[in-house]
């Protein structure tokens, strides 16, 4: 048992499905025997049509949410309750408003029963690492979108997960911001060697970060497909989107991808 | 530098190359003339409704038998204030009801917050407990009072009831609205921080149901002094309540003003007590900004 734990991959979801049934007894279909592996210190991009159950993925691999059939295996060990181990950054702002950009931080490590000056010292650091030293005590109003997802990079690197969930996180910042974040992340990622999964429906940004592309088809979700990425690292990616591998990357997968997205697009427009 | 107009509040035009001091000076200037205009109305209003009022009574265009007068009820207070009422001192009076008003508010909104935390935290509990809330709550607060001074008595206890049972339901629906409108992700974002359910409670679901929370307590205060008057009416030996119901008795309209007035200033001066633990309690809450300018 040991030895599997120390051997297995970061994430594995095996032949999953989620089901959500209304009150009135209706049952919807979010995921369909839905298979990943993620290895460790794997940055793995997941895309596909706008409310194909991406984030429903994410649910089941932190543990807030239980797969109606199939399995989830964290580091080779069944999942059970949230684990310590996951970190997840959200689409929109999570951070608490009512404290500090430093307590903010710090609200991981006292949650899991750091002692105060510990969980200061490391959120100062951390603050420091994404250039937010000058921001301490501002409350997050008073930050822009750039500086509040930092604060939250910052509360979610903190607890140094070995796995990181990103639920379209840059989604609502401007594209100059949105490529600072992408450095950002990058770096902190090198660093820490983290396994990642970075759900988006933006093409380019899952190509430039990734090292692997799953397609998924429209609702109920299955993969559809798997790309694996093979541009050099470290990447820089405010240039990256110029090479030509990028964009033959981009142009492959976006064939793949369209379908399902026409598919997505003509479901919607049948319903309303 | 030109600025066209002040009272409208609307922005001023500048002349190009206007410096920033400039601007900021002027609009300063702007923002005190402006404040000084609606105090200036303010306190006019109250006067010329006061100088009205006397000059009616006095010309007997309203009968002073009932509606009295600012002067005589002036004098009222002041007779009250230094020779006492028929039922004691003013000061022991004014106490009795505060004593009953502040009792009920304070243990009626701790009691409404820790159920409607409670509530709203369990599902279930609300599920079932739901119904009779409802049903309670269909009850008008004031038909209770003939029932708990039957029960407790003239004394304290069955006006402290009353204030009570009027507070808590405020605060406890709000309470309650407040823990189930608590943001989903920001939950989600601390229990994968690592937060226990209490620390989820306490760090998450309670400050956000907070401004919820304020927003009754302002009204509450108000109906735990009416919950305290309304017993009194019905039942009492000493208290503000009394005092009305007294000066009621003898065609006092002075006495009976006089008193309305004592609840008005102490229930503004709870308020702005409240206005200001509120204010330290949520800095962190954006700030309104002027128009730049």
């Amino acid at each position: 048992m040991q030895q599997d734990q120390a051997k297995g991959p970061a994430i594995e979801l095996i032949n999953v499905s989620r089901r959500f049934v209304s009150p009135t007894g209706k049952s919807l279909t979010a995921l369909r025997d839905f298979n990943m592996t993620v290895e460790r210190g794997e940055f793995v991009a997941v895309v596909g049509p706008t409310g194909c159950g991406k984030s429903t993925t994410l649910n089941l691999v932190t543990g807030l949410n239980k797969p109606s059939a199939g399995e989830v295996r964290l580091m080779g060990g069944p999942v059970d309750g949230i684990d310590p181990r996951v970190g997840f950054v959200f689409q929109t702002d999570a951070l608490f408003p009512w404290k500090n950009v430093i307590d903010n931080v710090m609200a991981g490590p006292l949650f899991r029963g750091k002692s105060k000056a510990e969980a200061e010292s490391t959120a100062k650091d951390w603050l420091a690492r994404v250039g937010l030293t000058r921001f301490l005590h501002h409350y997050p109003h008073q930050l822009s979108g750039g500086m509040r997802k930092r604060v939250s990079l910052a509360q979610t690197f903190i607890n140094e997960p070995e796995i990181l969930l990103m639920d379209e996180p840059f989604s609502a910042l401007d594209v100059q911001t949105r490529t600072v974040m992408h450095e950002e992340l990058l770096k902190l990622w090198a660093e820490r060697q983290a396994s990642v999964v970075f759900v988006t429906h933006d093409l380019e940004e899952a190509v430039a970060l990734a090292d692997k592309v799953y397609v998924l088809t429209a609702g109920p979700a299955t993969v559809k497909s798997v790309y694996k990425i093979d541009l050099p690292r470290p990447r820089v990616v405010s240039e990256i989107r110029y090479e030509q591998s990028f964009i033959d990357y981009c142009k492959t997968i976006w064939e793949d991808l369209r379908q399902e997205v026409e598919t997505s697009y003509r479901r919607a427009s049948e319903a309303a | 530098m030109s600025i066209t107009t002040l009272e409208t509040g609307v922005a001023p035009i500048f002349r190009a190359g206007t410096s920033d001091a400039e601007i900021e000076a002027a609009a300063l200037k702007l923002i005190t003339r402006r404040k000084q205009l609606v105090l200036f109305w303010q306190i006019a209003i109250l006067v010329i409704t006061i100088a009205l009022w006397e000059l009616t009574s006095r010309l007997n265009i309203i009968d002073p038998f009932f509606y009295s007068s600012p002067s005589s009820i002036a004098s009222r207070l002041y007779e009250w204030a230094t020779e006492g009422t028929t039922e004691g001192s003013l000061w022991y009076n004014l106490w009795v009801t505060m004593e009953e008003a502040l009792i009920g508010f304070f243990a009626g909104s701790i009691t409404g917050v820790l159920v409607g935390v409670g509530l709203g935290r369990n599902r279930f509990l609300a599920d079932i407990f739901s119904v009779y809330i409802k049903a309670i709550n269909s009850i008008p607060r004031v038909v209770l009072a003939p029932i708990f001074i039957m029960i407790m008595g003239l004394g304290l206890a069955s006006k402290v009831a009353l204030a009570f049972i009027m507070v808590f339901f405020v605060v406890f629906a709000n309470a309650f609205q407040g823990v189930r409108e608590a943001d989903r992700n920001m939950i989600a974002n601390a229990r994968i921080l690592g937060a226990s359910d209490w620390q989820v409670t306490r760090e998450v679901i309670v400050p956000s149901a907070m401004s919820w929370i304020f927003a009754s307590l302002h009204v509450s205060f108000g109906f735990a002094i009416i919950g305290a008057i309304v017993g009194e009416f019905v039942g009492a030996r000493y208290g503000i309540g009394q005092l009305i119901s007294i000066a009621k008795g003898t065609f006092d309209a002075a006495g009976m003003f006089a008193a309305i007035i004592l609840v008005m200033i102490v229930t503004l001066i709870a308020e702005f007590i409240m206005t200001m633990v509120e204010n330290r309690l949520a800095k962190w809450r954006p700030q309104q900004h002027m128009d730049a300018q």
